[in-house]
């Protein structure tokens, strides 16, 4: 067993706090009956609950991307650990086979040699241009390179198989957590009489399931989404940029969400002056179009990050708080609406009468607005929250395009599509890295886009 | 009315002003104009000379707000914030990296941008209204629900994708306009095409979806109800009633964008090797040239705040409530 | 004419479809007025909407059948229902504010019906226009014809709505409660001008009502419905002089009236059962002071003669027993030194315009009134939306700071005190408010809800006195105790308005404002809470400034009354002084217009043209004088003083001088 240090990333902090607050949410939700009701409406929701199902899957390669750590390096015994300059996760450690079976350069899907001719030297003939073998893909096949399709099918039908049974042992679970007897609860489950959409949760799994597991196997064969230019797996690249796109979709609306939420009840509530100065802040920054402020916010941050190189000691901390001050600027940029929203809101909810109920009594201001605005309020926090996310993550990749993104050193959708829209014009196109990136970001942002459909449809009555 | 418009073109000062103060405390304050040099020059190999040099070539050698050793008005006016901000109010916006004037890059700019945004404006506004119409008039039929999970799932596609694959299949598969480039006169058609189609198309899906949710808003009133009562058929009461309504909140959201169409957008000239505002933007962002990213910004916000006045006048056309007042 | 048979209606809700209305059956005859009379939520809204076929788009026709002049109007396609809607039949609603597009003029809204079912356009249809709009007694209509609804007052859009609906020339009008939203004296000139209307164009009219003062104005034939069904049907005569179904005639007791003035009303017990739950047997039984158990086992049929038909086992024919009318005993109270004595208030809105937003003038809303409230005695403040009587009382408790003016509460000046000493103060005096639905927060346990004043004001100290303390405010209001675990939406309207006077009374006060606290809710429960508020007086010796424009809960329940128009109070005194012998004109009127649910329930003998003007802007003089049927040349000058008509009575008008 080697040993590691545990390296705590800024933004690994403030995922795990996300989960904390979640977790806690959580509880505070099921001791409110309200907030419960509107949440059991959600959970009622065929299409909510499937896409639900869908993003924690993302949620979850995204947090074993947060655990992150250095490794030890092999040193004498007795001299003092050293260890490694490189910052993995628990999934690098997970997908090691992946991470570091390089090829040399680009390879197809399923390929076993490599895109591009090379001189090879051949023993007994003289060096030949040809596409050499790739070191790791489809290696096993030996001499019995033109069997790719059969053996790839076989691994992936194994592989079905074997998700079939881990879905059924996950169903028959479900069942018997709905039913006291797990056949009534199976019934129930496909009659659609659960409260919870559980069939729409089961099919999605199993989907899920049958889709990830047959991948997964099959990548340790194969590069099953093929290679990039330096000849990494794209598969892994893949699974590297989910944890971007949450931490931008999910930080920067939990860095707004404060400022916007205590200014916009501030404005509404108070009004007056303190309404005329929050209203002019806002009009002024929402009156810089927010790609320009973006660019120019990040623009400053890329000096201040390049004239103070000992701040950082690693690269991964370097491209870390570059992700972060990202998510601060998004964040500065994208309060607005929200605080408007919300000042409109409790414009109307202060002339109500429990309010003015309260107010006869003498209750202080603060205190009505947290017991009896903020609560009125929260479902309108919940619906931007889930509504921002999507928009955020494909910002993300249109931002990291333009050169106002991420820190090209790290993964992320917009980077592998920066990186690989080049390779479009040759003949014939590389493809592969760009559809990997587009579907993964279209798979991410169409479950977000469902559930927050279903989360606006359950907590506003008003909306169609 | 006019009282109305003035007031508003009142209200827009201290906004320009406050827009103004942002982007020199960006530009200037949270790094200093050495650091700017430090980064242009480079961070390793650079001297305190090279710094002066630099400074001294843009006009940044002067000091941020008051400069003690000038007297009388050049105390405000011999500084950098005087010279690179207030300057920018009456179109002085200096020098590019380039030593270009960047006030006339901008002037030559504008057409190029105008020639794909308007069309992509007009065009997007007029299919995305009229789909929207169209899905809220079967409302709650199968069309209904395919048409609005159509958008969802359009609206879930990066933009570049559009981008990206519109280009390879329509330029590089199947060879009917050129990939990127510009012209002018009458062959400029077919390098503005595909860029305009692609605008449209990635459109769609949220516009789409949030007109929808405003007919759908407006079917649900009162007067809907009254229309329907004097036995006006269904056509009538969406074009008539519910269209001239739901007009309202549909401005809102598009004139205010209208005066930012001369900007051009930067995806699409970027890709489309467009010579518009928004490559040249994107150009400055990858330059790091930071006069003409300021410039752009200030530009923007004006545009925006001349939208924001154009919103208010335009209600007083479709509104009558606020047209009496 | 209109023939209904056996009607049912319902409500999709995901794969369920509820029954708001279960098989109706009536008919009107040609220039008959029959009145659809019920409760909220008993379906009739709805009946008149399946009627002209304009559901909602979750609302099903389930059975049933629909016919004028024998043409089945539910087998008719669309495209030929809309040559009915509008034409030979035509509908107005309750809300005029909202029916109307905001966007289009009057002219056009209402040339599209010309257009649609006439075939007029051009000078035409404008010269019927004009003429359309003279018959609904608008004034200059060639010019207003070019306006926008906004431009017209809430009673002049309801001429509108009616005009767009007379345009068609219909033989059937179905008017939605179309004077709900409107004042006293505008529901007067509504009435009359649809009494007229029929009259010369011998139209038929479905009225939809809730109020019984409405359909004594009105019906000619009436049918009463309950929890979507039917279930007493009659003419005139037989519905005001011998109501048969034990709901009708409890409707009749519940209603507040001078002649039970000291006594509690009856009341009807319990909620209408919900649309899931419907009961198999009679729908009122659970109610029913009379039922049987044949009533819970099968629903019962019609039986009665031609004009009177009822659907009820009991057949007793006397009316409710007085068992249900106690006595309550009233405090000795004497006409003492008021407790809260207010000089002179007055609450101005400053309104901006012009580059600057400069203030320009001001909305009057509250115009220097005085007033003085005794211990133990209610005082009603009454007069018409928008009078300012609302902000009197939000001023009174200091919610909105007055312009001028003095409130006195003890030896205590109120009016610009702040802080520490006006919580104080404000122990003494607690709000209860108009809208039960908005007066409590939804994410808050009714418990919470109750002890917040407490908590508040520092009342009651540590968590468990506090805790029986809102047991004990529970029972007082009538409420069990548990219900201090739940949430607000468990309840209903009238068990939610139980809950604000609870907590009102937690802090004790000696006064309480009641803002319109009833006239949110049914008869049936506005009765409940008028009983409440009576027996808690009689209990806790409370006083109420009780403000409303209900005529019937001010003889009911008033001990003092004051009037109020355009933000003054035009006449003060005991209350039997003011309604036995109103002195000011606008009382009278006021008193006149309010139709009374007896069979002689005739129109108003004052009529008064208009509406009341903003108060931004009063009439010179006397405020009251465009409108005023014994208006003098003075009035229009100055306004009249103050003229003692006894010791307790007192009314502002130059006719006294």
């Amino acid at each position: 067993m080697m040993g590691f240090q545990i390296v705590v990333l800024w933004s690994d902090m403030l995922i795990w706090l996300l989960v904390a607050a979640g977790i806690g949410v959580g509880v505070l939700i099921a001791k409110t009956p309200p907030l419960l009701t509107a949440w059991r409406r959600v959970g009622a929701n065929r299409v909510g609950m499937a896409s639900a199902t869908v993003l924690l899957a993302f949620i979850l390669v995204g947090l074993f991307d947060s655990l992150h750590y250095r490794a030890a390096l092999d040193g004498k015994p007795g001299q003092k650990v050293q260890y490694a300059v490189e910052v993995l996760s628990a999934l690098d450690a997970l997908a090691t086979p992946l991470r570091t079976r390089s090829e040399k350069t680009y390879s197809e899907p399923f390929a076993t040699r490599l895109y591009a001719k090379e001189t090879v030297d051949v023993p007994g003939r003289d060096s030949v241009r040809e596409y050499p073998r790739l070191k790791y893909g489809g290696r096993h096949l030996g001499e019995h390179e033109d069997e790719v399709a059969a053996d790839a099918a076989f691994t992936a039908f194994r592989a079905g198989v074997l998700a079939l049974l881990g879905w059924l042992a996950l169903a028959g679970m479900a069942a018997a957590v709905v039913g006291r007897d797990s056949v009534i609860g199976w019934q129930r489950i496909w009659r659609g009489e659960t409260a919870f959409a559980w069939n729409a949760v089961l099919v999605t799994l199993g989907l899920i399931l049958l889709g990830v597991v047959p991948l997964f196997w099959l990548s340790g064969q194969y590069h099953v989404f093929g290679t990039d230019k330096v000849g990494q797996d794209v598969l892994y690249q893949v699974l590297k940029s989910v944890r971007t796109g949450l931490i931008i979709g999910l930080v920067t609306t939990l860095v707004m969400l404060p400022m916007a939420v205590l200014l916009g009840i501030v404005a509404g509530y108070f009004r007056g002056w303190v309404d005329d100065v929050i209203q002019y802040i806002y009009t002024v920054l929402n009156s810089i179009p927010s790609v320009l402020l973006i660019a120019a916010a990040v623009l400053m941050m890329q000096v201040v990050i390049d004239t103070h190189p000992q701040w950082f000691s690693t690269a991964a901390e370097r491209a870390d708080l570059r992700l972060l001050a990202l998510c601060f600027i998004l964040g500065i940029t994208s309060w607005t609406g929200l605080c408007r929203l919300l000042r409109g809101e409790t414009l109307k909810l202060r002339e109500l009468e429990y309010i003015q109920a309260a107010q006869a009594f003498g209750v202080s201001s603060w205190r009505i607005i947290i017991r009896h605005i903020l609560p009125n309020l929260m479902h309108i926090v919940i619906i931007a929250l889930v509504m921002d996310f999507s928009g955020l993550v494909l910002a993300e990749a249109v931002l990291s395009y333009v050169g106002i993104g991420v820190d090209p050193t790290m993964t992320s959708f917009g980077t592998m599509i920066n990186n690989a829209r080049m390779e479009l014009g040759r003949e014939p196109a590389v493809w592969w890295s760009l559809v990997a990136a587009f579907a993964a970001m279209f798979i991410l942002v169409l479950a977000a886009n469902l559930f927050a459909d279903a989360v606006r449809d359950a907590f506003d009555p008003r909306a169609v | 009315m006019l009282a109305y418009i003035i007031r508003r073109l009142l209200y827009a000062l201290p906004i320009l002003i406050g827009v103004n103060l942002v982007t020199f405390a960006l530009f200037f304050v949270v790094n200093t104009p050495d650091d700017m040099a430090r980064m242009q020059l480079g961070v390793k190999r650079v001297t305190p000379e090279a710094i002066q040099k630099w400074k001294a070539e843009r006009g940044y050698d002067k000091p941020l707000l008051v400069n003690a050793e000038a007297s009388g008005l050049a105390m405000m006016t011999e500084t950098i914030f005087f010279q690179k901000s207030v300057r920018m109010f009456v179109g002085d916006f200096g020098h590019a990296e380039d030593g270009r004037d960047i006030a006339r890059e901008i002037g030559s700019r504008t057409g190029p941008s105008l020639a794909i945004a308007l069309p992509t404006f007009i065009l997007s506004l007029i299919v995305t209204v009229s789909f929207a119409l169209t899905l809220a008039f079967f409302r709650a039929t199968a069309f209904d629900f395919w048409g609005v999970v159509l958008c969802v799932a359009m609206m879930s596609i990066s933009g570049l994708f559009y981008i990206i694959g519109g280009q390879y299949l329509i330029s590089k598969v199947w060879r009917l306009v050129p990939i990127s480039g510009y012209g002018t006169g009458l062959e400029a058609w077919r390098f503005l095409v595909l860029p305009v189609l692609i605008g449209v198309i990635s459109g769609i899906g949220s516009s789409t979806r949030w007109y929808r949710t405003i007919f759908l808003e407006e079917v649900s009133k009162d007067y809907v109800r009254t229309a329907r009562a004097k036995g006006l058929p269904e056509t009538l009461v969406f074009f008539r009633h519910i269209l001239r309504n739901a007009l309202i909140p549909i401005l809102t959201g598009i004139v205010v964008v209208i005066p930012l169409l001369f900007m051009g957008s930067l995806l699409t000239e970027s890709f489309f090797g467009i010579p518009g505002l928004g490559s040249y933007t994107i150009d400055a962002i990858n330059a790091q040239d930071f006069a003409v990213v300021r410039s752009m910004v200030f530009i923007g916000s004006v545009l925006y705040i001349v939208g924001l006045i154009l919103t208010d006048i335009s209600y007083t056309l479709v509104d009558p409530r606020i047209r009496f007042e | 004419m209109l023939r209904i048979e056996n009607l049912r209606l319902g409500f999709t809700s995901g794969k369920n479809t509820l029954a708001a209305v279960d098989g109706i059956s009536f008919s009107i005859a040609k220039g008959e007025t029959f009145a659809l009379l019920g409760e909220s939520g008993c379906g009739k809204s709805a009946t008149a909407q399946g009627i002209m076929r304009l559901l909602p788009a979750a609302g099903r026709v389930l059975d049933g059948h629909v016919s004028l002049d024998n043409e089945n109007l539910l087998a008719l396609s669309e495209a030929d229902m809309r040559a009915y809607r509008g034409g030979r039949m035509a509908m107005i609603f309750q809300e005029p504010a909202t029916s109307l597009n905001p966007v289009l003029t009057v002219g056009q809204q209402i040339g599209e019906v010309l257009r649609r079912h006439l075939g007029l356009a051009g000078a035409e249809a404008i010269a019927r226009m004009v003429d359309l709009l003279r018959q609904v007694g608008i004034a200059d209509p060639e010019r207003r014809l070019n306006e926008y609804p906004f431009q017209f007052s809430g009673g002049m859009k309801q001429r509108v709505m009616i005009a767009i609906a007379l345009a068609g020339e219909p033989e059937l009008l179905i008017a939605d409660e179309p004077t709900t939203a409107l004042d006293v004296t505008v529901q007067a000139q509504i009435l009359d001008l649809l009494a007229t209307l029929q009259a010369e164009r011998g139209m038929a009219i479905l009225l939809i009502t809730h109020d019984l003062g409405v359909v004594a104005r009105m019906a000619h034939r009436i049918g009463v419905m309950y929890a979507g069904e039917l279930v007493e049907v009659a003419n005139r005569e037989a519905f005001f002089g011998r109501p048969q179904h034990p709901y009708t005639q409890a409707l009749f007791e519940a209603l507040p009236d001078i002649s039970r003035r000291g006594q509690l009303l009856s009341t009807i017990p319990g909620q209408v059962p919900s649309l899931s739950a419907m009961p198999s047997g009679c729908r009122f039984a659970e109610r029913c002071i009379h039922v049987m158990p044949v009533c819970r086992e099968q629903s019962p049929h019609w039986h009665g003669q031609e004009e009177h038909v009822v659907r009820c086992y009991w057949s007793g024919q006397a009316r409710l027993a007085n068992s249900a009318c106690h006595e309550v005993s009233e405090l000795g109270v004497s006409t003492g030194k008021g407790f809260l004595v207010v000089d002179g208030l007055k609450v101005h809105f400053p309104i901006r315009k012009g580059l600057l937003q400069r203030t320009v003038g001001h909305v009057r809303a509250v115009d220097g009134i005085s007033l003085s409230i005794s211990p133990g005695r209610t005082l009603v403040l009454v007069g018409e939306s928008g009078c300012g009587k609302t902000t009197v009382g939000k001023a009174l408790l200091q919610l909105i700071a007055p312009t001028a003016g003095s409130v006195r509460l003890g030896d205590n000046e109120l009016v610009g005190l702040a802080g520490r000493r006006l919580r104080a103060a404000r122990r003494h005096m607690q709000m209860i408010f108009q809208d039960p639905f908005a007066s409590l927060n939804p994410r808050l346990r009714v418990g919470e809800i109750i002890a917040e004043g407490m908590e508040a004001l520092g009342v009651a100290g540590n968590a468990v006195s506090r805790h029986a303390t809102v047991s004990a405010l529970l029972g007082q209001v009538g409420l069990p105790e548990e219900a201090g675990d739940r949430y607000p939406h468990e309840f209903s309207g009238g068990q939610r308005q139980r809950i604000a006077v609870a907590r009102a009374l937690a802090v004790q006060p000696e006064l309480l404002i009641c803002d319109e606290p009833t006239s949110a809710l049914d008869v049936s429960v506005q009765a409940q809470i008028l009983n409440l508020l009576k027996k808690l007086q009689g209990e806790l010796g409370i006083a109420y400034l009780f403000i409303t424009h209900n005529f019937a809960v001010v003889e009911y329940l008033a001990h003092d009354v004051a009037v109020m128009y355009l933000g003054r109070i035009v006449e003060q005194g005991r209350a039997e002084e003011v309604l036995r012998n109103p002195q000011h004109p606008y009382t009278r009127a006021l008193l006149s217009a309010v139709p009374l649910p007896r069979q002689e329930g005739a129109a108003a003998v004052i009529r008064l043209p208009g509406e009341a003007p903003s108060p931004a802007n009063p009439p010179t003089g006397c405020h009251f004088h465009p409108r005023c049927p014994n208006v003098m040349e003075v009035c229009r000058s100055r306004y009249p003083g103050k003229v003692e008509v006894s010791v307790t009575h007192s009314a502002s008008c130059h006719l006294l001088t």
